[in-house]
């Protein structure tokens, strides 16, 4: 059993999760991912801030069209039943709740739900794109990360130290160890890798891990 | 009525010193390459228009667009939600050594702002950035339990702006996603400029298809087979 899971293996759970009927944001890079690993029979629509409903997946080499493009500037399909719009509507759809799920990536998740993922801080170009208004207007925010940094250190904190992307806004984080609802200003952990005790699990968590019930085992195919 | 311009030169006339200039487009997608690429070189002929306020969702890519304008030094500050892009030398390099100005704004506070100005709205409340450092200096409200953030309309004096249909009353459709910040763009500015790929007759885009109505737009050109700014950078376009 693996110490840990891949990034696929995150974005595989994390998927598991998609409803039925759902629109969805994946964030540019890492949560696209989630995308391949759908679920067969459930139909999910994916939103693009620059303007597309229901796009589809990347189309093969040399068959580009660079103004048919996700988020992250990439080219796409689009599926039947696909829709353009302009970027108010776009945002229109994020803010006005429009939407069920956004995924983003983060650098820090603290147990009171606020999220750290667009800045490092002085000394680089700030970007924020479209983060601050998916947090604030999908019904579900999710995050998927490895659980700590490169450096070993908890990415699952009391308080976030990093600049915010928004307030009390994240609802579950899918890492690399465990999955975690946020509720009521608490970590609540839902699955853990059944490798992993509860005390080892937590000396990695800076905020206390509540458990609700009984816990998940976390098993993931290799992907 | 008739809003088209009989060339590119005269579309981009009186875009002078120190004004405020919307440019369409989501990266490469809706970037109005033969304007752009006419201000610049209006500006390497005679030195004007500088000092610009350029305000789009990015702030350049490799070195054509709205990057060469910046390499041009036509640009003081860039109005952007996202200053990255697969080669952001132009901008980065301008901003780490203090040579050009940024004011990043969330990109849906980007398109608000710029649809509140077209709309006549000067300010509204969202959501976004509440509690984050670009939020700081700025009023906030409770509304039915929630916090939100005052933003300002964003204006601009001119809006350059990619087409694909455009008839001479100034109505248009867009190609795909390259509509993205366009339609807004051409609400909020002063005067409109359009690069069109194809300029039909009156009646001859589907009053059911008409994206951005003409009263909107003042100018057009029309620039057959455009280049795309992505399909440029990918054949290494310098």
């Amino acid at each position: 059993m693996a110490t840990k899971l891949t990034n696929a293996q995150i974005a595989w759970r994390a998927a598991q999760d998609l409803p039925d009927g759902a629109y969805v944001n994946l964030g540019i890079g890492f949560p696209e991912m989630i995308a391949k690993f759908k679920p067969e029979g459930r139909e999910v629509i994916y939103h693009t801030e620059n303007g597309i409903l229901d796009f589809g997946e990347a189309p093969p080499a040399g068959e580009e069209d660079w103004d048919l493009i996700n988020a992250g500037k990439k080219a796409v399909t689009l599926n039947p039943g696909a829709a353009f719009f302009h970027h108010a509507d776009s945002f229109a759809m994020v803010r006005g709740g429009h939407l069920d799920i956004a995924v983003l990536g983060a650098y820090e998740v603290a147990e009171n739900g606020d999220i750290a993922n667009w800045s490092t801080g002085p000394g680089s170009v700030p970007a924020v794109g479209g983060a601050m208004d998916l947090v604030h207007g999908a019904k579900q925010i999710w995050v998927v990360t490895d659980h700590v940094t490169k450096k070993g250190e908890p990415k699952l904190l009391k308080r976030c130290h990093l600049p915010l992307t928004g307030v009390g806004c994240v609802t579950t984080v899918y890492t690399s160890l465990a999955v975690v609802d946020i509720k009521g200003g608490r970590f609540v952990l839902r699955e853990k890798l059944p490798s992993m005790s509860l005390d080892e699990l937590q000396a990695l968590t800076e905020g206390a891990l509540a458990v609700e019930g009984t816990i998940g085992d976390l098993i993931v195919p290799e992907v | 009525m008739n809003k088209v311009c009989p060339n590119i030169e005269d579309a981009i006339a009186d875009i002078e010193d120190g004004m405020s200039v919307m440019i369409g487009g989501f990266g490469g997608a809706g970037a109005p390459i033969e304007l752009i690429h006419a201000l610049v070189d209006r500006y390497r002929r005679t030195g004007s228009p500088g000092n610009l306020t350029v305000i789009n969702n990015n702030a350049g890519n490799g070195a054509i667009g709205i990057a060469a304008m910046i390499d041009a030094g036509m640009v003081a500050t860039m109005v952007c939600s996202f200053p990255r892009s697969s080669d952001p030398r132009a901008f980065t390099e301008k901003y780490l050594a203090g040579g050009i100005g940024l004011e990043l704004v969330p990109q849906g506070t980007l398109a608000e702002r710029i649809r509140a100005a077209g709309a006549g709205i000067p300010a509204f409340y969202t959501p976004t950035s509440y509690g984050t450092l670009v939020a700081e200096g700025k009023p906030v409200a409770e509304f039915e339990g929630r916090m939100y953030v005052q933003e300002r309309w964003l204006k601009a004096d001119v809006a350059l702006i990619k087409a694909e249909l455009a008839d001479r009353k100034g109505n248009l459709t867009y190609r795909k996603a390259a509509r993205n910040f366009s339609p807004l763009m051409a609400m909020a500015a002063k005067l409109t400029v359009v690069q069109a790929s194809r300029i039909v007759e009156p009646g001859g885009i589907d009053p059911e298809q008409v994206i951005t109505p003409g009263i909107f737009v003042n100018r057009i050109v029309e620039v057959a087979d455009p280049k795309q700014e992505e399909a440029l950078l990918r054949e290494g376009a310098k």
